[in-house]
């Protein structure tokens, strides 16, 4: 499995049969082919019940995911006016959203809409991270350049403060609890020792350590 | 014209420089573009547009960042517009983000008669500086303040003669908010029918807050 459907399928791994759940654009969009069949796909820009993208006859501009592409709207699906959407979002409705990150703080500090330099808005990352309730981040271990993007602080401008629960990696799935990060699962070949050494902060490993599958 | 049905001759000299204008839409889908047209064609320059984003660089609302007409923008993103990025980057246009769902409740209180909203949203992040914090009950609230424009523009499914407004699908989104919030709103409206085809149980936005429906 490549990384990208690696890191969406343990993702899907969170959600619980009728949740709810908000994907952000990427490899996010990826978690539907390994979900529950029961979990819902909420789209800020107006609706719950995302199916697979559109084309074709089925390609239709009233109905598009937040990125704006054409999706279908599975039977059981409802749109709605985005400050409905929001309520949804900020209410607790939803059970998990995934984005991705620049950087991850020690404690659960997310940066993930704006870097030195780069500042093109958040969208509706800081609501989702402000109101859903469990934050799973879904990125690569280190940047391209091989630096770690879990810190002890981040120093780009936060998305949100203290919100992240699961971080999950190519490598590995590190939670973010009040006693700090804890290495919940991990693939073949790789030792926690060796994410440690890609990380900023402590981290410890748990009792039920994982193997992730690869 | 029947009731609100309005000629594109009668719409275009509403526009005038320096006015703040909404749009409604989402990332190109759903936006009012027979009414941007208008804009265009009015030559009013010098606008402040209030939007969840300025689309893609001369597509939908980013043809009037492209055509030079906007000086500020109040929206959620502008990633998808590398025109907008590049203006930003210079300091040829002023952007002002807020999150999607405090400008969403944003226009909506400025639809609503409300001075603003409490949210928890951006707390301990860059935007809450320069904003008031107010404490209920014990919790911290960024204190979002209402937004309204002169001009609202709108897209919609379906529109009658006393601009009763039907959406579809994803389209609803901010159009049905920024259908509220102006002092004169004017729709670009798919279909025009008659009088209670849309039935009173599938409207969504009652025609009171509606001032034209462009008909030609």
């Amino acid at each position: 499995m490549d990384i990208r459907n690696r890191i969406a399928k343990r993702v899907a791994a969170f959600f619980q049969p009728g949740d709810v759940v908000n994907l952000g654009i990427g490899m996010p969009s990826l978690c539907p082919n390994y979900s529950d069949p029961t979990v819902l796909f909420h789209t800020e820009n107006g609706l719950i019940g995302t199916g697979p993208t559109a084309t074709g006859l089925h390609s239709m501009t009233n109905f598009t995911n937040a990125s704006g592409q054409a999706i279908t709207p599975l039977p059981g699906a409802v749109s709605f006016d985005s400050a409905t959407s929001f309520a949804i979002v900020r209410s607790g409705r939803l059970a998990a959203t995934v984005l991705g990150a620049l950087q991850v703080a020690e404690n659960g500090d997310l940066a993930n809409w704006a870097r030195p330099g780069y500042m093109v808005g958040m969208g509706g990352a800081m609501d989702l991270v402000c109101g859903v309730r469990k934050v799973i981040i879904a990125m690569e271990l280190c940047t391209k350049k091989g630096d770690p993007k879990i810190l002890k602080e981040c120093s780009f401008p936060l998305t949100g403060k203290g919100v992240v629960d699961h971080i999950v990696t190519e490598q590995c799935v590190i939670d973010v609890t009040p006693d700090g990060l804890v290495l919940t699962d991990i693939i073949e070949g790789v030792t926690p020792e060796d994410i440690a050494s890609k990380i900023e902060p402590d981290l410890k490993v748990s009792d039920n350590l994982k193997i992730m599958e690869s | 014209m029947l009731g609100k049905f309005t000629s594109r001759n009668d719409i275009i000299p509403l526009f005038k420089d320096g006015m703040t204008i909404m749009n409604g839409g989402f990332a190109n889908k759903g936006m009012p573009e027979r009414i941007i047209d208008l804009v265009l064609e009015s030559g009013a320059r010098h606008l402040k547009l209030i939007s969840n984003d300025t689309g893609d660089p001369n597509e939908t609302v980013g043809r009037l960042v492209h055509e030079g007409r906007i000086d500020k923008v109040i929206c959620s993103h502008i990633g998808m517009n590398a025109e907008t990025v590049a203006l930003y980057g210079e300091g040829k246009i002023e952007i002002e983000f807020c999150p999607q769902g405090s400008l969403m409740e944003r226009i909506r209180a400025g639809g609503s008669g409300l001075g603003g909203v409490l949210t928890k949203t951006g707390l301990g992040t860059m935007m809450q500086e320069g904003k008031q914090i107010i404490e209920v009950d014990g919790e911290n609230y960024v204190l979002e303040t209402a937004l309204r424009a002169d001009i609202s523009m709108v897209r919609c499914r379906m529109a009658d003669p006393l601009g009763n407004l039907a959406y579809r699908g994803t389209s609803r989104n901010t159009n049905a908010l920024v259908a509220m919030a102006g002092d004169i709103t004017i729709v670009d409206s798919d279909l025009l029918v008659e009088m209670d085809e849309i039935g009173l149980d599938h409207i969504h936005t009652p025609g009171v807050f509606i001032d034209k429906v462009l008909a030609d």
